[in-house]
């Protein structure tokens, strides 16, 4: 298991890179982005992949990892990695789900190396940033030598392992809302073992109006399609209704049929169409509860309390 | 522009504060071949190449990463720690390492070089670590002999030693 | 309480300056690359190697064409039986490919990256053929051997009655269960790999262990040269459990490789060719009918066992069912025992042992099936099996069943007593009250135990050779291997007491054949008892020989006479000694030898046995499952070192876990191996395996021994899958039927809750 021969190439900046991203395609050499490194050096080791050239993305990590909050935004740079967006100040008070999905993913020394920009490139459908992606309806910046485009959630992730990112294109930036006045956010999983990828993943978000009532609820769903699946519309109908636990029970209960899960030897169709459910409760009651305290951080830490 | 593109390389790496050269090699190698094959720091063991045991686990400006999921090219400039800088070769073991002979923390010992780094760096962030967030950190290194039970010995034992020193 | 003892194998270890074999390297050394079969089961129409001649780098690439005809098929170690011999594997397929990762050439190149590189290069027509993947369509689908009449390779049954039966009690009540075991194996962090240095006429292999010698007649055969001319040498080792040092392929074609290239040859198997062609293990399904009467009394025991063996037959022969269906009866006792073995080829990795062979999957069969009669009859499961638990005053006691060429005796235990210190272990008397709290908390809380029988020592014997020099030195050679238990800590603590120096004047040689003539090596946790009672004979020729030679010396009795570090002395009188470098001499003068070797054996083996106590929660919603307390009692007879031990249960327990939650090598319809990467076959990590509490006990030392020990290797893993799924079961209130598949997985445990979601069920006790 040792990686195929390539050609390396390890632009300094991010106008080199894209320049050189646009010859390399004219000259007609395939390649790879190497960013963390996490997804992409698995692969090159079991050569499922043997493109001519690597070009490695690490010298431009001081251009791509700042944050930036810009007027209820979030810039997110491609570039920062798992463990410093696990920590940021600014995203752990507008984006607190972000840190709880840091939770999930991984371990710390894939953590230490993966970046945001990997993750959502290689496009897991149980993985955990992609999902908050769509559940925030976030988008991701597309910058060739010759564009610069935003693309949302929904049109990036075209299905398993493959987005809307062309060959000449990096990912430099994902953008994000902050969370809104009155919201709760929250992350639910279940997966074999922890940091294994989920084999479903819940993630909600509730809005409160003053009156407590729902002012904006959404919901996306990982592991149980060939993309982060963003539910939504389903429970749209919610909008003014006064939360009780028992209407997460209620509203829930249909978001079965919803799904069409694949079976594979970890779990059942059947078993994720009940993860769908049970998570799916889990997460908006958490959503919920965080909204009506007001408080975005401080209840977060619980993870793994069952299973 | 002029693309570099590069079929051999050579580069410096800064490991366990020494300056090693490594000339003319394919840009594939992996941090974890050049450790082991080119510079004899065989220290360091792969036991899956695709990111999943932890066994290749090297420090990385402090910070644990897989050897095998790097490239030795890329580890330049990073400021690498690996099994054999823990303790002088002639002098006595580490706090960290003497636990984990004390607890017997090892059987085989295979993955053992992986459990210290990666035991390293926790300790660093977490001085006074409770069992539960011992397991979470070191989640992501497997061993087949232990059960893991002494592992979590051996660390909170060493916390234990290393709070007794100053206290 | 004694402090714990340190270990001698781990400083170097936790340097990381011991080499593993991986870490080897020699002046123009190459790598080998196995290129293996991408079919489950195929013809091979043409097998082309000149593009990978042609790939940089290539020394050399071979064939089953280039093979010599020495090389014959790869026999079988153990339980071998003539019935089997046409299913056993050459080292290269010929025509025939049988299972997805047979090897079909070798690559030689001048590095692993440039070796794989290389690959494509071998090009392979295949014309697929129809590939079987379970043994109910094994028997009706077309033979895998042109030889054999059935893909049933092998049939056995064992019929034992106790007593003199009348006609079938018709009052008796009947249970029918259906058991599948999945395949999984023992995944060691290392993987298999082997460094062949030809020198001088001789070929030196690194990277062997578990049974060094009768591998070098293996490969001294196949290679044609006497075995004086190959040696075998184990260098640090990764762990064990049963599948590594076994003769496989490679271990004949980098040998004849390097003697043929003249070079050092090194491979070392990556972690997708282990999963695919190191040995799996485990497979199977029995169809169990037992009967009791209505007090929990047991009577018949019958069971077809059915042995998913895999593509060939290798070394193990069949000794993995053999063992399933010997020590299937366990610690109780039965009027009748009946089971009927069969053992069925198919297209996928062919099989051997791992940890515990037979006797995981036994052990899961038989104690899930006590559980079951108990919730039948609304008894406690430990009130059961307290009823039918053969008892101090039965043993010696055997079924009359035969396993591994022996009949299975049970030696020595008390059985009632174990379990009752497992229920106490376990906190028995006040898990309602834990049932209760974790009820208000939404939580299923159930307890579950399991029983076992292991058994140890295999023999036929083993040699120990000790020797002491003039500066005091104490040499042991040993025909063990360590692969990670600590066999050579336990050793040095053997002959420390037995002669009363420091465990630092002693060093033990081992895993070389060019030093040690002969042995039957490591495995069937036989190391300590064979090895160690060698040790120990040979550890106490020596010192009397001192205690002769000293005697005089001290004007004294031969039996008053100590060692120590320093040399003989007079019990109590320190301040006279002899040197050993007087010793030496004197032992000079009256020609005797201050080396000795002395041997060991057995007839029979020797039964530890225990009880494994599990208590777990169950999330209702998601079917997650959370091991909140977990231990073991293991009666070890006499232990050389209580840690050691403590540290073997412990690990065997991860591993049971694993076996029982999450590892599966999983196949579709192909014969592809769906679970091939880390990332799908599912290893227990830090926070899957829970706190384990360990009571080891000696109440029943062996006899056939001189230090009474049994062994230790086996027992944490067998017991575990019984005791979860008897607390799932417990937890749930589920059937008898239920958790009778394994690994139990979230998605069952999930549907098995919701049949016991009706108000009013519950409290069983």
């Amino acid at each position: 298991m040792k990686p195929p021969r390539f050609q390396y190439w390890a632009p300094g900046s991010l106008a080199e890179a894209l320049e050189g991203l646009w010859q390399l395609e004219d000259q007609g050499y395939t390649t790879k982005l190497l960013a963390g490194g996490q997804s992409l050096m698995p692969v090159l080791n079991m050569r499922l992949s043997a493109p001519d050239v690597i070009v490695d993305l690490n010298h431009l990590a001081p251009e791509l990892s700042t944050v930036q909050e810009v007027s209820e935004t979030l810039h997110i740079g491609a570039m920062t990695r798992h463990y410093q967006l696990e920590s940021h100040p600014v995203l752990g008070a507008r984006a607190p789900i972000i840190a709880e999905a840091e939770r999930y993913i991984g371990h710390v020394a894939i953590r230490s190396r993966g970046t945001i920009g990997g993750s959502l490139v290689h496009a897991d459908p149980s993985a955990e940033l992609p999902l908050v992606l769509a559940l925030l309806q976030g988008t991701v910046t597309l910058q060739s030598r010759e564009s610069i485009r935003e693309v949302s959630a929904q049109d990036f992730f075209v299905t398993y392992l493959t987005t809307a990112i062309t060959s000449t294109e990096i990912l430099t930036a994902i953008t994000l809302p902050t969370l809104p006045p009155g919201s709760g956010q929250s992350l639910e999983e279940v997966a074999s073992r922890p940091g294994d990828f989920a084999i479903v993943a819940a993630a909600a978000q509730v809005t409160l109006d003053s009156d407590e009532a729902i002012h904006a609820v959404r919901l996306a769903l990982g592991g149980v399609s060939s993309v982060p699946l963003d539910v939504s519309g389903s429970i749209a109908f919610l909008v003014g209704e006064i939360p009780t636990a028992q209407l997460w029970i209620e509203c829930t209960q249909s978001l079965a049929d919803l799904v069409e899960p694949d079976s594979d030897v970890h779990a059942d169709s059947a078993y994720r169409k009940d993860l769908t459910v049970a998570l799916s409760r889990r997460a908006l009651t958490h959503a919920w509860q965080r909204a009506r305290q007001g408080a975005s951080l401080g209840s977060i830490g619980n993870k793994g309390g069952e299973g | 522009m002029e693309i570099d593109l590069k079929e051999r390389v050579s580069y410096t790496l800064q490991i366990n504060d020494r300056t090693y050269a490594v000339e003319d090699v394919e840009p594939r190698l992996l941090l974890a071949d050049v450790l082991r094959d080119f510079l004899g720091l065989t220290g360091t063991h792969l036991g899956c190449e695709h990111g999943a045991c932890g066994a290749c686990t090297v420090l990385a400006d402090g910070r644990p990463i897989r050897s095998c999921l790097t490239l030795g090219v890329g580890a330049k400039g990073l400021a690498l720690q690996t099994v054999e800088g823990l303790a002088p070769n002639d002098g006595p073991l580490s706090r960290l390492q003497d636990a984990f002979w004390e607890e017997h923390g090892l059987q085989c010992g295979f993955c053992t070089s992986g459990m210290l780094m990666t035991a390293t760096f926790f300790l660093r962030e977490h001085p006074k670590p409770s069992r539960k967030e011992i397991r979470e950190a070191l989640s992501g290194n497997l061993c087949r002999c232990t059960g893991y039970q002494n592992i979590v010995n051996a660390i909170e034992r060493s916390a234990q030693d290393l709070g007794e020193n100053y206290s | 309480m004694n402090a714990r003892q340190r270990r001698i194998e781990d400083p170097a270890l936790l340097r990381g300056n011991i080499p593993f074999v991986a870490d080897l390297h020699f002046a123009g050394m190459l790598e080998a690359v196995v290129v293996r079969s991408i079919y489950a089961h195929a013809m091979l129409d043409v097998v082309n190697v000149q593009p990978a001649l042609e790939s940089p780098g290539v020394k050399t690439v071979v064939t089953a064409m280039d093979l010599p005809s020495a090389c014959g098929p790869i026999p079988m170690r153990l339980s071998p039986s003539s019935e089997l011999e046409a299913a056993l594997q050459y080292p290269l397929a010929r025509d025939r490919v049988r299972f997805v990762g047979e090897p079909i050439a070798v690559i030689v190149a001048g590095s692993r990256y440039e070796a794989e590189d290389a690959r494509p290069g071998v090009e392979v027509r295949y014309r697929p053929l129809t590939a079987t993947t379970n043994v109910r369509q094994a028997m009706k689908n077309p033979v895998l051997f042109d030889t054999l009449d059935s893909n049933q390779v092998y049939q056995h049954r064992q019929y034992h009655r106790l007593v003199e039966s009348k006609e079938p009690d018709p009052t008796l009540r009947q249970l029918h269960l259906s058991f599948s075991i999945q395949r999984h194996t023992a995944m060691p962090l290392e993987t298999r790999g082997l460094v062949a240095v030809p020198e001088d006429g001789r070929i030196t292999v690194y990277g062997a262990t578990k049974v060094l010698h009768f591998n070098r007649r293996v490969l001294a055969g196949f290679l044609g040269l006497d075995v004086t001319a190959v040696r075998l040498v184990e260098v640090a080792v990764g762990g064990g459990f049963g599948v590594r040092g076994e003769f496989y392929p490679e271990d004949y074609l980098i040998p004849w490789l390097a003697l043929r290239l003249q070079r050092p040859v090194r491979w070392i198997e990556d972690r997708l060719e282990h999963l695919q062609a190191a040995n799996h293990s485990r497979q199977q399904e029995h169809e169990v009918d037992v009967s009791y009467d209505d007090t929990g009394r047991i009577y018949h025991l019958h069971d077809e066992i059915i042995v998913d063996t895999g593509a060939y037959i290798r070394t193990h022969g069949v000794t993995v069912p053999e063992l399933t269906q010997g020590m299937l009866p366990g610690p109780y006792r039965w009027q009748e025992v009946d089971t009927q073995l069969r053992v069925v080829l198919t297209n996928k990795t062919p099989t051997g042992t791992y940890r515990g062979p037979g006797r995981f999957e036994g052990t899961f069969v038989r104690e899930r099936v006590m559980d079951a009669i108990a919730s039948t009859l609304h008894l406690d499961p430990l009130t059961v099996r307290q009823k039918n638990l053969l008892t101090v005053d039965t043993l010696p006691f055997s079924h009359g069943m035969q396993a591994l060429g022996e009949e299975i005796v049970w030696d020595s235990g008390d059985y009632p007593l174990a379990l009752a210190q497992a229920a106490h272990l376990m906190a028995k008397e006040e898990f309602p009250r834990r049932r209760a709290a974790a009820s208000a908390r939404g939580r299923r809380r159930g307890l579950g135990f399991a029983m076992f029988v292991e058994k140890s020592g295999l023999g036929p014997w083993e040699d120990c050779r000790v020797a002491v020099d003039a500066d005091g030195r104490f040499t042991c050679w040993t025909g063990l291997s360590t692969l990670g238990q600590g066999t050579m800590t336990a050793l040095t603590r053997i002959l420390a007491e037995t002669w009363g120096v420091s465990a630092s004047q002693i060093r033990i040689v081992h895993g070389d054949t060019d030093q040690v003539p002969e042995s039957h090596g490591t495995f069937a946790s036989r190391a300590t008892v064979m090895g160690g009672s060698a040790a120990f004979y040979s550890a106490r020729t020596l010192k009397s020989r001192l205690q002769a030679l000293a005697a005089p010396l001290l004007e004294a009795h031969p039996e008053d006479v100590i060692l120590t570090d320093r040399g003989a002395e007079v019990t109590g009188v320190p301040t006279v000694a002899v040197s050993y470098k007087d010793l030496v001499e004197e032992s000079v003068r009256q020609a005797l030898p201050l080396d000795v070797t002395e041997r060991f054996s057995a007839s029979a083996m020797t039964y530890p046995y225990g009880v494994h106590g599990c208590e777990l929660e169950v999330c209702p919603n998601t079917g997650m499952i959370q091991i909140v307390r977990y231990g073991v009692v293991y009666d070890v007879g006499r232990a050389v070192d209580r840690d050691l031990v403590k540290d073997q249960i412990v690990g065997g327990v991860a591993q049971g876990i694993g076996g029982a939650l999450l590892e599966e090598l999983a196949y579709d319809e192909q014969g592809q191996l769906v679970t091939g990467t880390l990332m799908d076959y599912l290893l227990p990590g830090f926070c899957d395996v829970p706190e384990i509490a360990v009571m080891i006990t000696e109440v029943a030392p062996a006899t056939s021994n001189p230090l009474g020990i049994k062994g230790a290797g086996e027992g944490g893993a067998v017991g575990v899958a019984p005791a979860i799924a008897n607390a799932l079961a417990d937890a749930l209130n589920a059937p008898p039927e239920a958790f009778t598949t394994l690994p139990l997985r979230p998605q069952d445990i999930l549907r098995w809750s919701r049949m016991d979601q009706l108000p009013g069920k519950g409290a069983k006790r």
